[in-house]
């Protein structure tokens, strides 16, 4: 049967999110752990919500990027135990289609979810409602990009078999450029002064990732699949 | 032969486990001789000879070490991440082999730096530690060494591990030019590009000349220890074959 590149690409986002819905509690983990992880931090400072706004893009980011890593591990994971992903790259059909919608699906249910989720969080650490706006928007850039990056890193750890750590370990200082330009954003939003600038830097990083990522994150599948 | 041909053939021979065991135990010494020429000058003119600063005072001569290991410290890093590229390209082993070889070397440059770096800014900034664009891109610099040596190491197939080393050295190499022009981009509390720059060099020969000395004593340093650290990859990843019998036993 002969499949077009966006009918492959299509069908493999379907039975992503498909497989995805079909275990909710996985869906949920890492948007619980997001908020989880906001929390810990007004506990553990014992802050005024003064000096809470003041933290709140840098916690709000961590966080965002800590529970990102944590469903990362998950992309390529189940389908490499049980060889449909061997499948997958010997189907004829392009690897990097596979890869793209792949994480594309990935970020659906992860990236796009933590975003929806970050008001609350957002509410919760004093954010002002004005800024909303572009902490969603740079969030929306943000996870996009670190789900390209953590498609390389999942690709180059996925055989292993305590990979977890390891990822973190690479896909965390390619990911530092997103934490800076991502709270600055959000932290000029709070203080009410033009955020142009860093989503603009933040929309650049999101292109140059999803032109490049996608094939390096298949040689890395190919090296680890082969 | 054209030079097209004269070019592969050095190119083949260069990807040959012997020759490059051959060669690299043959310019260890000369590199380790030149790096103490160089090393030993601008050694003694950088501390003995050179003026004090005229605002930062003897403090300065921290430069003499401090500039060249963060400039060796992402040349390792290109030279690594396009050893890297050639291994991948044109799977030749050897590049593997440099590129494990000079991992370490240059995550002690980067770590020379940083040292030297905070230890400098004591006197000078009253903080070792401050959050600038340069400081933090170094430090990513060295979590990337990190990344890719463990990853090297992480595979029980030595050839995987190798490979995907190798791309993750590749994708690192982003951070390069952000290092580089990150004084350049942000207004940064780091000194701005003095030596490497269009037009003349801000800095008196007195001080311009061991500078440049040191650094070419380090660059000669790191070819020495890769020389010596290729070595010994070269002669492990090659135990089972029969050169490496013959070249021990003798």
């Amino acid at each position: 049967m002969n499949v077009g590149l966006l009918e492959a690409f299509a069908l493999i986002v379907r039975r992503e999110l498909c497989l995805s819905f079909r275990r909710p509690d996985q869906l949920l983990q890492p948007l619980v752990f997001f908020l989880i992880v906001t929390t810990l931090f007004p506990l553990g400072l014992n802050l005024q919500l003064s000096l809470l706004r003041d933290m709140s893009p840098g916690v709000l980011w961590v966080a965002a990027l800590l529970s990102s890593l944590l469903s990362l591990d998950s992309l390529f994971k189940s389908d490499a135990d049980d060889g449909t992903l061997e499948q997958l790259a010997l189907c004829g059909q392009d690897l990097t289609v596979i890869v793209v919608a792949k994480t594309f699906a990935h970020w659906l249910v992860s990236g796009a979810a933590l975003v929806l989720v970050s008001p609350v969080v957002g509410t919760a650490l004093g954010i002002p409602t004005e800024a909303f706006l572009t902490m969603m928007l740079s969030l929306t850039l943000g996870t996009l990009t670190l789900s390209w990056l953590g498609a390389i890193g999942a690709g180059l750890t996925v055989g292993l078999k305590r990979g977890n750590v390891l990822l973190s370990l690479i896909v965390l200082p390619l990911a530092m450029p997103l934490l800076i330009f991502g709270a600055g954003a959000t932290d000029r939003a709070i203080s009410g002064t033009s955020s142009a600038g860093a989503l603009y830097f933040l929309a650049a990083l999101c292109v140059f990732t999803c032109t490049l990522a996608p094939f390096a994150a298949t040689t890395a599948l190919r090296i680890t699949l082969e | 032969m054209t030079v097209r041909e004269i070019m592969w053939t050095w190119f083949y021979k260069l990807a040959s486990p012997p020759y490059v065991y051959g060669a690299s135990a043959a310019l260890a010494p000369w590199a380790l001789g030149g790096a103490a020429l160089a090393m030993g000058y601008g050694l003694i003119a950088g501390l003995a000879i050179a003026p004090p600063d005229y605002q930062q005072g003897e403090a300065v001569r921290m430069i003499y070490v401090h500039v060249p290991s963060a400039m060796l410290s992402l040349t390792v890093y290109t030279l690594m991440a396009a050893a890297s590229a050639v291994a991948l390209i044109w799977r030749i082993k050897v590049g593997h082999a440099v590129a494990a070889a000079s991992a370490p070397i240059g995550a002690s440059f980067t770590i020379l730096a940083l040292v030297t770096g905070s230890l400098w800014g004591r006197p000078m900034w009253g903080t070792y530690w401050a959050w600038d664009p340069r400081l933090t891109s170094e430090l990513i610099l060295l979590f990337l060494y990190v990344g890719v040596m463990s990853l090297r190491l992480a595979f029980e197939d030595p050839s995987r591990g190798d490979r995907a080393a190798a791309l993750l050295a590749i994708v690192g190499v982003v951070n390069v030019p952000i290092v580089h022009f990150s004084v350049v981009w942000w207004n940064s509390l780091h000194q701005g590009a003095t030596i490497v720059r269009l037009g003349a060099p801000k800095m008196p020969g007195s001080m311009l000349w061991p500078l440049l000395s040191m650094w070419l004593g380090f660059m000669l340093f790191f070819a020495a220890v890769l020389c010596i650290r290729l070595q010994g990859e070269v002669l492990n990843r090659e135990r089972q074959s029969t050169w490496v019998r013959e070249a021990v036993k003798s």
